[in-house]
């Protein structure tokens, strides 16, 4: 397969509790792809899963071919996997600029002993060629007035918008958004629409976000996966979701008798149990 | 934006090395030097007694410093500092005495073995958090004193292990006046590489450990290697420091490095500021000053008219311990973001200064 991500029967429980019941599903390299689902649906599981927050219960997780199920999650830095969070999750008395200095880590060489050299080691010319590339991002996301404020101080929209810096640090070719438009109003969100399909498009980043906007994930999406009660329910185009059944009724709870499929309500039933 | 900045106005980066530089502006790095400077003709101008005062702030705002990077940059807790300290002293007298190594190297050799041993401790202290690190460094504490007890080849029991004098190029330093300048110079030396590392890439690693490790994992931090590499390092410092210590009194005993010891470290810290490099200076200078001048006080409170009227004859010794205690809990209220916040918020008055509304 030519997937860059891959799930294949993904379970996740806690517990008796199960957030993910046989989710498979691929990512094509280059591509946007949205997870969809009303609120406890398991898409932040499936994230966590993929990041390496959780280990699956069952099933393999695949990144180019590899299994990386088992890899520990400051590894999956170094294979190009970045993510944002649905939490804000920065280094809060940080300066931005240093938060995004964090996301180099991997790609920088010098350690506490030739970086507490800084000048005879030559880290300091390291710092600065990498600082290059930061200031790289804060000039795409439109955070140079922000730059040495504290992380903390920042208003909730910039704090989303330096999470994405942070990541695209990292230099993912995989990123991971977990609700980046969470909370935020309709300017920001067209500003933060506009940088996730600069991400994919300009720097080829392949996307997988997690949004409730159906306006945007119905826009900017490639692709779109639903799930529902820890099931995958539909995948596919975003206009061929949009009218899938399933999807309807996960969303809208209808009760039209045309939509309830005999084979799929006990099933259901089942999970809920 | 502008009242957090002590930038002054008009002081534009042009490139981003002028922008990474450790002091802000260059009129605060030229007072820095000025300070050094003045502080080397230091020995001609005080008295032994407040050399040898000198001399404890430097080699305790070593340790203290040490203790900042785990407690104050990764987020960590320790109460085992005074055992590390120790550990110091004790190893490099012994490696002077027992392989007549030069005192000159002994020192940081000292502080390299005791980091090794932080690490040792580290390794599960890196897996607990709170409450349950706090316990198990009050065993890393213990478990250093009671081999310092036992193990008579090594510190000599209950006699005081004996410790050579500085020397350098067949040069003895001996006394306050010469001493000064090896404390100085290794205070200013522990400084700079902890600057350093905190602009640099491990150290920021600590500090994000400290801010969310969730994310840092994410960032590709490997948790348990940096919170056992902040032991370590803390462990560092304080081996140096107990080295220095060791150098300079002579004789090493186990008297006065008990827990006590290592609360008062955190107590250097927390007054001086977590996470502030500068700060940790401040708040050790403060916690040595402190007893030193309510010292003072009492000496010339002692026979005055506050005094007899009061009736207050041997209770000022007491007094004094309480107002000891009674300012630093006054200063944990007061100032909890410790002396290092104190002075930036003096300097960002004085830089928008009369005009500050």
């Amino acid at each position: 397969m030519d997937y860059t991500l891959e799930a294949r029967g993904v379970s996740l429980r806690f517990g008796g509790v199960k957030a993910l019941t046989d989710v498979s599903f691929g990512v094509r390299e280059g591509e946007l792809f949205s997870i969809i689902g009303p609120n406890g649906a398991g898409k932040t599981s499936i994230v966590n899963c993929i990041s390496g927050r959780y280990k699956p219960t069952e099933g393999r997780l695949f990144h180019r071919g590899r299994d990386i199920t088992g890899l520990p999650p400051n590894a999956r830095a170094n294979i190009g996997i970045g993510r944002t969070f649905q939490n804000l999750a920065l280094f809060h008395h940080m300066s931005v600029l240093d938060n995004i200095m964090v996301g180099r880590h991997h790609l920088l060489k010098n350690n506490f002993l030739t970086g507490s050299l800084y000048w005879l080691t030559g880290a300091r010319r390291e710092e600065l060629k990498h600082r290059e590339k930061v200031e790289q991002i804060i000039d795409f996301l439109d955070l140079q007035s922000v730059r040495k404020a504290p992380a903390g101080t920042l208003s909730y929209g910039l704090r989303k918008r330096v999470e994405l810096a942070r990541a695209m640090a990292l230099e993912p070719h995989l990123i991971l958004l977990d609700e980046p438009m969470a909370g935020m109003n309709f300017e920001e969100k067209e500003d933060m629409a506009r940088y996730i399909v600069d991400l994919n498009e300009e720097y080829g980043m392949t996307v997988v976000m997690i949004e409730h906007d159906m306006g945007v994930v119905m826009d900017i999406s490639h692709r779109v996966m639903v799930l529902d009660f820890g099931r995958k329910i539909a995948e596919g185009d975003p206009a061929a979701v949009l009218a899938d059944p399933h999807v309807k009724r996960a969303y809208l709870g209808e009760e039209d008798e045309l939509l309830v499929d005999p084979d799929d309500a006990p099933s259901i039933a089942e999970d809920a149990a | 934006m502008v009242a957090r900045s002590t930038i002054p106005a008009g002081d534009f980066r042009t490139s981003y090395a002028a922008d990474t530089t450790i002091f802000p502006t260059r009129t605060s790095r030229n007072f820095a030097i000025a300070g050094v400077i003045l502080l080397c003709f230091a020995p001609q101008a005080f008295s032994e007694y407040w050399l040898s005062v000198a001399i404890q702030i430097g080699i305790f705002a070593i340790a203290a410093l040490g203790l900042n990077i785990l407690v104050g940059f990764t987020g960590q807790i320790s109460i085992g500092q005074a055992g590390f300290f120790l550990l110091g002293a004790f190893t490099s007298a012994y490696i002077n005495n027992t392989y007549a190594i030069p005192v000159f190297f002994a020192i940081p050799l000292a502080g390299v073995i005791t980091a090794l041993v932080g690490l040792v401790f580290g390794l599960p202290a890196a897996r607990l958090k709170g409450l349950y690190l706090v316990i198990a460094t009050l065993a890393a504490q213990y478990i250093l004193l009671d081999f310092f007890s036992r193990a008579e080849w090594f510190s000599g029991g209950s006699v005081p292990a004996s410790a050579n004098p500085f020397s350098i190029f067949g040069y003895t330093l001996r006394g306050d006046r010469q001493y000064f300048y090896v404390v100085l110079a290794y205070v200013l030396v522990c400084y700079l590489l902890v600057t350093n590392l905190m602009r640099t890439r491990d150290g920021r690693a600590l500090i994000a450990i400290r801010d969310h490790y969730l994310s840092a994992e994410i960032m590709g931090i490997n948790l348990t290697k940096y919170r056992t590499l902040s032991f370590g390092l803390a462990a560092f410092f304080a081996g140096i420091a107990g080295a220095l210590y060791a150098h300079y009194q002579l004789v090493i005993s186990q008297e006065g490095f008990g827990i006590e010891r290592s609360i008062l470290f955190l107590a250097m810290i927390i007054i001086g500021g977590t996470g502030s490099i500068m700060g940790t200076l401040m708040g050790t200078a403060f916690v040595v000053l402190l007893p030193e001048s309510m010292e003072w006080l009492s000496h010339n409170l002692k026979g005055s008219s506050i005094d007899k009227a009061l009736a207050l004859n041997n209770n000022i010794t007491f007094l004094r311990e309480i107002a000891i205690g009674m300012i630093i809990i006054a200063f944990l209220m007061f100032e909890p973001d410790g002396l290092a916040h104190r002075w930036r918020q003096i300097k960002t008055y004085w830089k928008l200064y009369p005009f500050s509304h």
